[in-house]
């Protein structure tokens, strides 16, 4: 038996594995592919939530600009969805979609969906009357005063809205844990009841890393869709 | 939607609320969570706000704390609180610093907004009345910066209340841990019911502060429209994170 027992403790090596460090480098390279699967499901989460923030939320401001009552009823269910928690959404989308991916997509697509619509409609109501005028006055109908115009005087607060919709949802895809898809939040919720303290540091430090990605990248693309506003602060 | 009848059934059980784990002891809790995390996050961020907006100094890290806040996700810290040794772990101190992190971005963002947006006129008569620094800000400034300083109250209550469920992944409290709970035992009657009660808490919050947002709005000297306005971009820009 001693030398059973002599055998064992020298097979495990003194690492900061084994040591249960916070910080360790050796678990980034031993598990790099649950890592990247976790990123994996993350960006996928994120990038259906905004598409369908996006598709859905576009043509509804602008509906919703040229019908006051359709706006009222807009903004304000948008405000009540943006109220309920994240975990509540979550949960309440359920019984529908089940312990699946669709479950954190839909509701994360419906947060992003309330953020992009009020950006969008606050960007077409910034754009100046005066613009609008000089632009009739020169012979614009009102489609290609619309498309123009005023959509691209509306691009930096949709890109603004996008930022926050994108910066949020990747925060909150880690409380799709609940349903067992929540990206790096998995190993969040893993690394919490194991407590496997480098996996809890590593995801969490992964995923603010993500959001700030995110956000670089479409300041990037708002500076590309924008290039009248060179030079101006964003 | 079976699944709703089941749940308000849930709801209306008079046992559903007994307990320690019952839906009375969890809203408390979570009410309790809430109101000492909005409380302790106040008394932090709206001084502060209040001296940065009267000195404008800081202004880069008032605007940006939000965007930084926004970034963090309230799970991981909550995880990690959970995780470190006393006085921090799975204890109420833990999560009432979690919950007021997260509440000091809307806060202070818009306290220091809003005494920015503070009329330099009224702020250079007060000076002109041989007013004290001290009396300017509480006096002049203070009264003026109001508005977006409820807003902000608004914001961070609801985010508040949000960020609260998120405990319940990490520990059986609030109203989260009975969804949390309900899950994982498939009792599918009690996650609808907790779900169903938080976002009726978070709307509750919601239009309460809305309302008394009105109520102070009503008595500030700003023009109406470009204060909704302004209030509404700055509201926009500090937005949730639970």
């Amino acid at each position: 038996m001693p030398v059973v027992s002599v055998i064992h403790s020298a097979s495990l090596a003194d690492n900061c594995l084994t040591r249960n460090e916070w910080v360790c480098p050796l678990y980034l390279e031993t598990r790099s592919s649950i890592l990247l699967d976790a990123v994996g499901e993350h960006v996928q989460i994120l990038v259906l939530s905004l598409a369908i923030g996006l598709l859905v939320g576009f043509p509804l401001a602008l509906l919703a600009r040229r019908t006051p009552w359709l706006k009222t009823v807009v903004l304000g269910a948008a405000t009540i969805v943006y109220t309920v928690p994240s975990l509540a959404l979550f949960v309440l989308v359920l019984p529908y979609t089940g312990l699946t991916v669709t479950t954190v997509v839909l509701a994360l697509g419906l947060y992003s969906l309330t953020i992009i619509v009020r950006g969008v409609v606050a960007g077409l109501e910034g754009v100046p009357s005066s613009v609008e005028d000089a632009a009739r006055g020169v012979g614009y109908g009102p489609q290609r005063l619309l498309w123009q115009v005023q959509v691209p005087l509306a691009v930096p607060s949709l890109v603004a809205s996008l930022r926050v919709a994108g910066v949020s949802t990747v925060a909150l895809t880690t409380v799709g844990a609940v349903v067992a898809h929540g990206g790096l939040g998995n190993l969040l919720f893993e690394g919490l009841q194991t407590r496997f303290f480098a996996q809890v540091l590593t995801a969490s430090v992964l995923t603010v890393l993500l959001a700030f990605a995110v956000d670089l990248l479409l300041l990037a693309l708002q500076k590309a869709l924008t290039p009248w506003r060179r030079g101006v602060a964003a | 939607m079976s699944w709703l009848t089941d749940a308000l059934s849930f709801l209306l059980d008079g046992a559903s609320w007994e307990g320690t784990s019952g839906l009375g002891a969890r809203l408390l809790d979570h009410l309790g969570l809430s109101a000492l995390a909005l409380l302790v996050a106040t008394l932090v961020a709206v001084p502060l706000g209040l001296v940065l907006g009267h000195t404008g100094r800081g202004g880069a890290l008032a605007i940006n704390i939000s965007n930084i806040g926004r970034a963090i996700p309230t799970f991981a810290i909550l995880v990690i609180f959970v995780l470190l040794p006393q006085p921090l772990g799975d204890n109420t101190g833990s999560f009432v610093l979690a919950l007021a992190l997260f509440s000091v971005p809307p806060l202070l963002t818009n306290t220091y907004t809003g005494m920015r947006e503070v009329d330099r006129s009224a702020v250079d008569a007060a000076r002109g009345l041989g007013m004290s620094p001290a009396q300017m800000l509480l006096r002049v400034e203070l009264p003026l910066a109001t508005p977006l300083l409820m807003v902000g109250l608004r914001i961070a209550a609801v985010q508040v209340v949000a960020t609260t469920t998120v405990v319940g992944l990490v520990s059986t409290r609030t109203l989260g841990s009975t969804i949390t709970a309900g899950v994982a035992s498939q009792d599918q009657p009690r996650v609808i019911a907790g779900a169903l009660l938080v976002a009726a808490l978070a709307l509750v919050v919601e239009l309460a502060l809305a309302a008394l947002e009105k109520r102070v709005g009503r008595r500030s000297s700003r023009p109406a429209a470009g204060k909704g306005r302004r209030a509404g971009k700055v509201a926009a820009a500090s937005a949730s994170s639970g």
